[in-house]
């Protein structure tokens, strides 16, 4: 401080530069200016500033925020960009809307549509159980096969994607299930009644044993060649396809504590015209089954759960 | 100052009888004294805070009223705090942003009531696993042991390690004591919240136990065995029940307020 002389200023003459004032020791500070660009960058951003306070919403204020004279809001800019998308797919969207579903196939090009908006939906939504070649895992149902446990259809299927598979708290959803036989049976019989679900699809002899113990347990829900009843989505049991296993304790295991799969709905959470595309890809996997009108015979009443 | 004597001095001898004290005025001043710096600075930084963090104290849009919010049940809170405890947040966030690609990926985006009785938030915007706002019903109960268990059983290509150490693990908690601290910050649980709060966190994961009113006090609870193993009260019970519920409690049918939502100014 005792070097402060303000009225010392002078003009360094290698620079030209005037100095601050004071000297340390011989040692003075040139008072160089800020480069120009770099006020020019500051005024610039105070300007942008105004002017984006001016345009977007900034300040919040009492009873809400400064809206900004474009009215912008990442909400409605979302909207936006939502309803153009939309509007790009809206001829699609509205023909698959308006078909019924068992009636696309007829409509060849639609079909096709339909089965690539499916596969893209699958892709967000359904890979994390089912895989993303749709090959499903123990527990998980493979969609390439022509084994269905609640139909293979496309009604069936859209069904089936809508409600789900005993989906807690909703009374349409796909329900049923398989009493444990834990304690029921000796182990002995057990043994002869594994033996006789094998030897449904010829994995096992037959034993008349075991045919008993089945007949008088499982054919109610499994049938008595084990054909299955998708009614109640009790599986077939005389083909090669085992949701659970095929080894026999695989088999004991199911019977003694059955684990049954379950399905969320997406109803609600997907848009019914992306549950009818994934319901076409599904079908288009490999084994989609035709649907069989059963309402133009008026002795038949039609199946509400296909 | 020791120095002085061994300058040339020419200059000093120039200058010194010129010295003359000017008062300091104006930002000068303010930058040798710093008390007075200080001062200042409070007052600029606090003029920031004011003008953009405390109007969102009283600005009633803040926070959308929507239906269905509500504190979560004993058995949720347990399975939240055991989310934190494992730092599940470093990979997954709670925050689905109104972006046309998470929008449609995640669902809804996610509302700032939706996290309302959060302690701590779970929002983030770094992901290495998805967001998990709305995970609530899209998984079976089974899928979430198995993926916990061993997630690559099920996601090929999935980095998230293993957890199968919670279906092993009783819970471990004072349900009591959690619910009144949420209580004291604010969370809306009544006494009777608290004082049945051990019983709740038993009973809704249990297919013996009489849950009561748990489902009118806690609205759109699921109230089931989550974890598969119907005998014990672990860990993997609450957290699959916590990720169960995640999303699933405001009623995003009536659609009619969130259209809204997306008119509104002023936000």
């Amino acid at each position: 401080m005792a070097n402060e002389r303000p009225s010392g200023k002078r003009i360094d003459l290698p620079t030209g530069t005037e100095t601050v004032g004071h000297e340390w020791d011989g040692i003075e500070e040139l008072d160089t200016p800020m480069p120009r660009w770099w006020l020019w960058t500051l005024y610039l951003t105070i300007i942008w500033g105004v002017v984006y306070i001016v345009l977007y919403p900034a300040w919040p204020l009492i009873e809400r925020g400064t809206e900004g004279v474009l009215g912008w809001s990442s909400r409605g800019q979302l909207a936006q960009e939502m309803r153009v998308a939309d509007q790009s797919r809206q001829t699609v969207r509205e023909a698959l809307s308006q078909i019924p579903i068992e009636r696309l196939p007829d409509n060849s090009p639609l079909m096709a549509q339909a089965v690539a908006g499916g596969r893209a939906a699958f892709l967000v939504n359904c890979v994390q159980c089912h895989g993303s070649g749709a090959a499903g895992s123990p527990g998980y149902p493979n969609l390439n096969d022509d084994d269905w446990l609640w139909g293979g259809d496309l009604r069936a299927i859209e069904y089936t994607i809508t409600h789900g598979i005993r989906q807690q708290a909703h009374d349409k959803t796909r329900m049923s299930a398989m009493p444990p036989y834990e304690g029921v049976f000796e182990p002995a019989q057990l043994n002869e009644l594994v033996s006789h679900v094998l030897s449904l699809s010829g994995k096992a002899p037959p034993t008349a044993a075991g045919a008993q113990i089945y007949a008088d347990n499982c054919v109610v829900c499994h049938g008595p060649a084990g054909g299955g009843d998708r009614a109640q989505g009790a599986p077939a049991l005389n083909d090669a396809i085992w949701l659970y296993g095929s080894a026999r304790e695989d088999v004991a295991r199911q019977i003694l504590d059955p684990r049954m799969g379950m399905m969320p709905k997406w109803e609600r959470r997907l848009d019914p015209v992306t549950i009818k595309m994934l319901a076409a890809y599904v079908h288009s996997l490999g084994g989609g089954e035709d649907f069989v009108e059963v309402a133009k015979d008026p002795e038949i009443q039609v199946d509400e759960q296909p | 100052m020791s120095t002085h004597s061994n300058l040339p001095g020419e200059r000093r001898m120039v200058v010194e009888p010129t010295e003359v004290r000017v008062p300091v005025t104006g930002h000068k001043r303010l930058e040798r004294n710093v008390s007075l710096l200080a001062l200042g600075t409070l007052i600029a930084v606090s003029i920031g805070g004011i003008v953009e963090i405390a109007p969102l104290f009283w600005i009633d849009n803040t926070i959308e009223k929507v239906e269905g919010m509500r504190p979560y049940t004993p058995l949720e809170q347990a399975g939240r705090d055991i989310y934190v405890r494992e730092g599940c947040y470093l990979c997954h966030s709670q925050m689905i942003r109104p972006f046309r690609d998470e929008v449609e990926r995640y669902g809804h985006y996610s509302l700032a009531a939706e996290s309302m009785y959060d302690h701590p938030f779970q929002w983030g915007s770094k992901r290495t696993g998805p967001d998990l706002a709305r995970v609530g019903g899209r998984y079976s109960d089974e899928w979430h042991v198995q993926h916990l268990k061993d997630p690559q059983s099920v996601v090929p290509e999935s980095v998230m390690p293993q957890y199968s150490f919670l279906a092993d693990t009783d819970i471990d908690t004072d349900a009591e004591a959690t619910l009144r601290a949420l209580q004291r910050v604010g969370v809306p649980y009544s006494d009777r919240d608290v004082s049945l709060a051990s019983h709740d966190l038993r009973a809704q994961a249990s297919i013996d136990l009489d849950a009561g009113d748990l489902t009118e006090r806690y609205p759109k609870a699921q109230v089931r065995d989550f974890d598969g193993d119907p005998e014990r009260l672990t860990e993997m019970d609450a957290l699959v029940a916590y990720l169960q519920m995640l999303g699933t409690l405001v009623d995003f049918d009536s659609a009619a307020p969130l259209e809204e939502l997306a008119e509104e100014k002023g936000r």
